[in-house]
């Protein structure tokens, strides 16, 4: 039985990854989990300085999932070089750092500071829906995502995802604009951009007012974008959206993910990651499947 | 530090206490490594709750693996765990968080400050601090506190603790008080005056005249602002427990953040994780 899978020229184990946002560097999630069993690690978007992030609150329940505006609170890139790289590098699992800025050259400047550093691939956040400059605004207009692609495929050194926001009117078309750009893969979908209001005190739960609704409500709506994107580009796509369980996993990749990953649900099951991976391949034994790569897509 | 785990336990018992406030034993392995201020995360079973409630360790009991979680129904998760009966078996996540330095209170006079819900996290600080080193006349010269006082005083044994806890209620519906009267000398403050001192725990722990060494508290924000002002102008050392909204409670997701004075050890922005980083902190360190 082989699970591993290829995205832009790297071999990931198996197709199991970690959302970014939602498991840190991994320091956290260590004690739960043996990262050496992930495919990859993405971690926590970083910028080119460190980032406070919004006022509290800044996550709240909602029905089978939660909102967050934590607003890419990070320690900067050079913190991160220091500390959290030669962290993950002590692990066997592949190493994607995502990315965040409020302009192109901020992107750029985290791009080169990563180029000569020992990481497998970079995750492009041109999708976080609680920060006010950047992020989300590069993410939602295709000419937008087009130009912010080319640019930082002029500066990065490792294969480029693009992560992809759900809040557009057609993900086709932005992944296209992805790739025509050069991107090597795009990953999808960030999270769906919500609302929650305390009726007793008639206040919005987040002090951002807005926040980004992850978690297993939002799956439906991910795997039919993830099948969309699929169907329209040729680079890999990554799938993500309230991944729960290995049968929530195999969706993606049957919609046409060539990886996935667990982000909000990490929260909830700090196992989920490998429990999704035990599961993956209780499926590939009770079905008899080889080649993980035999199921991405399958179904069309 | 012990790994933190996800595990099931058992819920031993559950009582009511008081209106909305409740009182469950779980067993678990959890309580071999419980301490004072520190909390867990307990999963409701349905499945459209996800998230683990915090909820602080009351007590722990290590001989028999129990926990005690006294807690207050505040929405659709903590209504369904006041529901659960003996025998039920559920999931929690934990030990979390740093407790309360009780090791470095040794010796000293010590004023707890629990407000509403935030009495029962000091319960097992008091026992904690009114126990361990004592000997055994010494821990029954704890409950004549002034004996204790003296003895100290006289040049006794460095390490008692004495223990003063100040405890403040809306009205006459008190919970935990007879727990807290046997580790220490309990005073009551109600803001409706019906027990004990007629305003809030900062008004008992000023009309006692007694000056403590250290303060450790819990309880709503403004209880906690108050403290740490009080702290601060008397030159007395305070510890708060925070609270917030939280969704890992593993110090991953950066959702429950408190502005501090230095730099965090995290993002290097000026934000601890309440829950990794706390959630008891140094009242001088935090910005509330």
């Amino acid at each position: 039985m082989n699970t591993s899978v290829t995205i832009a020229g790297v071999t990931l184990k198996n197709p199991v990854m970690t959302a970014s946002g939602t498991f840190g560097s991994g320091m956290e999630y260590g004690e739960f989990v043996d990262l050496n069993r992930l495919g990859a690690v993405v971690t926590k978007g970083v910028a080119n300085v460190p980032w406070p992030g919004n006022p509290t609150p800044r996550v709240a329940e909602t029905y089978g999932g939660m909102l967050n505006a934590i607003g890419l609170q990070n320690p900067g890139i050079d913190v991160f070089i220091e500390r959290d790289i030669p962290f993950l590098k002590q692990y066997d699992t592949r190493v994607i750092v995502n990315v965040c800025g409020k302009t192109v050259e901020d992107y750029c400047e985290v791009v080169d500071k990563l180029a000569d550093q020992p990481v497998d691939m970079l995750e492009i956040n041109v999708s976080c829906p609680n920060v006010k400059e950047g992020a989300i605004a590069f993410g939602q207009r295709a000419d937008a995502l087009f130009n912010i692609t080319k640019e930082i495929k002029k500066h990065a050194a490792q294969p480029v995802i693009m992560k992809l926001s759900p809040n557009v009117t057609d993900i086709a078309e932005m992944a296209k604009a992805a790739e025509a750009a050069g991107a090597d893969a795009v990953s999808l979908i960030n999270t769906i951009t919500g609302m929650k209001i305390d009726v007793n005190r008639r206040q919005f739960v987040l002090a951002n007012k807005t926040g980004g609704l992850s978690g297993p409500a939002i799956k439906p709506v991910a795997v039919r974008m993830v099948y969309q994107a699929a169907q329209a580009v040729k680079i890999p796509v990554i799938g993500m959206g309230g991944i729960a369980t290995a049968e929530d996993a195999l969706e993606f990749i049957l919609a046409g993910a060539a990886a996935v990953s667990v982000g909000a649900m990490n929260f909830v099951n700090p196992y989920t990651t490998a429990e999704v991976l035990d599961g993956i391949e209780d499926y590939m034994r009770k079905y008899q499947v080889e080649e993980i790569r035999e199921l991405i897509g399958a179904v069309k | 530090m012990p790994e933190k785990k996800k595990i099931t336990a058992v819920i031993r018992s559950q009582t009511r206490l008081a209106e909305g406030i409740y009182d469950m034993w779980l067993v678990t392995e959890l309580a071999r490594e419980a301490k004072s201020g520190q909390f867990v995360g307990v999963y409701p079973l349905d499945r459209s709750t996800l998230l683990p409630r915090p909820i602080s360790i009351c007590e722990v009991n290590e001989a028999r693996n129990a926990l005690r979680l006294v807690y207050r129904v505040a929405g659709a998760g903590t209504e369904e765990f006041s529901c659960w009966r003996p025998g039920q078996v559920v999931k929690v996540l934990g030990v979390l968080g740093n407790g309360y330095p009780v090791e470095e209170a040794r010796g000293k006079c010590v004023a707890l400050l629990g407000g509403g819900i935030g009495v029962p996290p000091l319960l097992e600080t008091a026992k904690a601090l009114s126990r361990g080193c004592l000997s055994e006349t010494e821990s029954q010269a704890c409950d004549g506190d002034r004996n204790v006082l003296a003895a100290n005083a006289a040049g006794g044994t460095a390490n008692t603790s004495q223990v003063h806890s100040f405890l403040g209620y809306r009205d006459a519906n008190l919970f935990l008080e007879e727990d807290f009267a046997r580790y220490g000398t309990l005073h009551i403050a109600t803001e409706d005056g019906s027990r004990g001192t007629k305003g809030n725990v900062l008004d008992a722990l000023r009309g006692s005249g007694m000056k403590p060494d250290v303060i450790m508290a819990c309880g709503p924000m403004p209880m906690l602002r108050a403290v740490k002002q009080y702290a601060e102008k008397e030159g007395i050392e305070a510890y708060i427990s925070l609270e917030e909204r939280m969704a890992c409670g593993v110090g991953a997701c950066l959702g429950c953040v408190v502005k501090t004075r230095d730099v965090d050890p995290h993002s290097h922005v000026h934000n601890a994780r309440i829950c990794t980083d706390g959630p008891v902190f140094n009242a001088k360190e935090v910005e509330i």
